[in-house]
């Protein structure tokens, strides 16, 4: 069954300039377990894209559901609701509160879903350990490297134990090895179940992903399957 | 998000900028201060009011000789003596309302029993005495009509003086002497503790009027009858000031005193003075209330403008919170919460400050003031109201922020 399926989705803007449509009819399913590059150069509709599948922004036309749901019709909070439960957001700037140890951050998500204090350190806990920061909890975002702020974002992306994991160029702000490890890190993920949609415009980070779509104009211009680049290829000492 | 959560994250977040949130409490702390600051000073001038009127006895007038013109001199208020056993009769007989008027002289004297002596002061009385000042004896009996008919050779004493006198033994029927006269004690007061001004009210001993006169006080007093001073209690309040009017009336005529020449005595109102105390009171608090007033709306503006400042600041924030599935209303609470947080801690440090204005003003004044639980409850609702009052539209303000827009905001 298809976790995402997308059905004639449009996002029109209507600015002052005139209308834009940024999104034009676009129907795609994405299976449980797939790991999605979505590429294409800035104004191709990726972002918009990524918006209404992370049920960030409402579509003007078409359908969408995610795990079931017709996400078009739900209110501000049934979005908060589905993106707290179903979703796991990873951002180019990481985004951690910065006042807020790692755990701390990586409990956010919990606190909103409404568990209890203990449950949430406990959990949390296990996601940094997952993302082998179990030895950082106590550390604030400052006092952490670039991969490492990352792979605690990635923790918070995965405590509520989502159904999809949505990156937002997640190595823009990484050098390339540590871009690799968090590839890897993903790919790992994927191989454990995880469903993953990735934006990027960066050619060499989409080759990571076992299907390609490219965006151009609104509309899906390419869609394929492909033989994903181990990230552990390239960088071996990133995999243990 | 739980509430304690909540306040705690937004102590958290109030404590990274502490400078800037002091700042920001400051009008609310002036505010609270002048509040509490407010009450109590009010509420303890309305004590010491009542306790004035209380030691003293309520609806009392006193009639004190004025300054009397001998040979063209003018000699000063109290040099002579103009009042008379005679002109508290006819008071008492004259005037309506008029309930008791209670003649008496007074003095110091050094009060003798056995080993120990004590100074104090010492007043000469009739009857009256006890029901205009509402004083009463805790033992023994107070003087009967004989007794200061007669003018008889016995003594009451004030509470600390039977104290340093006898210690702990019962002084009733023991002989004191007073300038070598030996009286017998027939009863203790009851105790009234410290006048408005400090005095020791109970460090006193009472005689009969012409006792006294005749043998402890002065001789002046002994020739006609003239008295110190004539406390007058009327029934009610609204009978005190057309009383004075008809006393002046009488004691004029009674002194042959015509057209332009001035009083040989003078009446004041007593509870009038504490009526004066009272409205200067009211108009101190008045005062407070207006800076409270000013200074609880400048806080509440200071905080709306650091809420909106901080709402700006952390878009990124709130934009990620929103991700991570904090629906509008969570991050409406969340705002509030800290505006409010900022604006209780503000009303507690005014709770502190206040308290310690006021704690000054009574040790500086002589005021006594009150912090009332009360007060700092109202202080502390208040503050908390103006938090979330004024931080309403902020946290509104970061509510409606678009998910996408937030994230996207550097």
């Amino acid at each position: 069954m298809a976790l995402i399926e997308t059905r004639d989705l449009s996002r029109v803007y209507d600015l002052d300039a005139g209308r834009v449509v940024a999104l034009d009819s676009v129907s795609l399913d994405i299976d449980q377990g797939d790991f999605v590059a979505v590429m294409g150069p800035s104004g191709s509709g990726k972002s918009t894209f990524m918006n209404l599948i992370g049920c960030l922004d409402r579509p003007t036309g078409g359908q969408y559901r995610l795990a079931g749901t017709a996400v078009e019709s739900l209110d501000a909070d049934g979005l908060a609701r589905l993106r707290n439960r179903e979703i796991g957001f990873v951002f180019q700037q990481f985004n951690l509160l910065p006042r807020v140890d790692a755990l701390g951050n990586v409990e956010l998500p919990m606190v909103y879903a409404g568990f209890d204090r203990r449950t949430r350190r406990e959990r949390a806990l296990q996601a940094l350990g997952r993302v082998g920061l179990a030895d950082r909890a106590h550390h604030r975002p400052m006092q952490l490297s670039g991969g490492q702020q990352q792979r605690v974002a990635i923790a918070r992306a995965l405590v509520n134990s989502p159904s999809l994991l949505l990156a937002d160029e997640p190595t823009g702000a990484l050098d390339s090895r540590t871009a690799n490890e968090i590839m890897a890190l993903f790919q790992e993920l994927n191989r454990e179940g995880a469903t993953i949609v990735l934006v990027t415009h960066d050619a060499e980070v989409g080759r990571h992903a076992q299907r390609l779509v490219r965006f151009r104009d609104g509309r899906v211009i390419e869609d394929r399957r492909q033989t994903p680049v181990d990230a552990r290829d390239l960088a071996p000492e990133a995999a243990e | 998000m739980r509430l304690v959560e909540a306040i705690r994250s937004a102590f958290s977040a109030i404590m990274a900028n502490a400078l800037r949130s002091l700042l920001t409490m400051l009008g609310i702390v002036i505010g609270v201060a002048a509040v509490i600051a407010m009450v109590a000073i009010g509420s303890g001038a309305r004590n010491l009011v009542d306790s004035q009127i209380r030691s003293l006895g309520a609806n009392l007038a006193i009639v004190t000789p004025g300054n009397v013109t001998q040979g063209g001199a003018r000699l000063g208020a109290g040099a002579a003596s103009s009042l008379t056993d005679e002109d508290a009769r006819a008071i008492r007989r004259e005037i309506d309302g008029v309930v008791a008027a209670a003649p008496f002289v007074q003095g110091g004297a050094q009060v003798v029993a056995g080993g120990n002596n004590w100074g104090t002061r010492i007043y000469g009385i009739d009857l009256d005495w006890f029901s205009a000042r509402e004083w009463d004896v805790a033992t023994g009996r107070t003087f009967d009509p004989e007794e200061v008919r007669r003018g008889d050779i016995v003594i009451l004493l004030g509470q600390t003086v039977a104290r340093n006198l006898f210690g702990e033994d019962d002084p009733i029927d023991q002989i004191v002497r007073v300038r070598n006269v030996p009286f017998r004690v027939i009863g203790v007061m009851a105790p009234k503790g410290q006048s408005a001004f400090g005095q020791d009210q109970d460090d006193v001993v009472f005689v009969p009027l012409d006792t006294g006169r005749r043998r402890v006080i002065g001789r002046n007093y002994a020739k006609d009858g003239s008295v110190g001073s004539i406390f007058v209690k009327f029934a009610n309040e609204s009978d005190i000031v057309p009383g004075i009017e008809s006393m002046t009336e009488l004691l004029r005529q009674r002194h042959r005193i015509i057209g332009e020449q001035e009083d040989d005595f003078s009446i004041r109102n007593l509870t009038e003075i504490a009526n004066t105390a009272t409205a200067s009171a009211n108009t101190l608090s008045m005062l407070l209330a207006a800076v409270a007033a000013v200074s609880l709306l400048v806080g509440g503006i200071g905080i709306m403008n650091i809420m909106l400042v901080s709402v700006t600041e952390r878009t990124r924030e709130i934009g990620l919170r929103l991700a991570v599935g904090a629906r509008p209303r969570d991050i409406l609470s969340q705002f509030l919460i800290e505006a409010t947080t900022l604006s209780t801690i503000g009303g507690a440090l005014g709770i502190a400050l206040g308290a310690g204005a006021a704690y000054l003003v009574a040790q500086l004044a002589g005021w006594p003031s009150l912090v009332s639980t009360n007060a700092i409850l109202m202080a502390v609702g208040f503050s908390a109201l103006v938090g979330i009052f004024f931080g309403f539209y902020p946290a509104q303000r970061a509510a409606k922020l678009d998910p996408i827009e937030a994230l996207r905001r550097e």
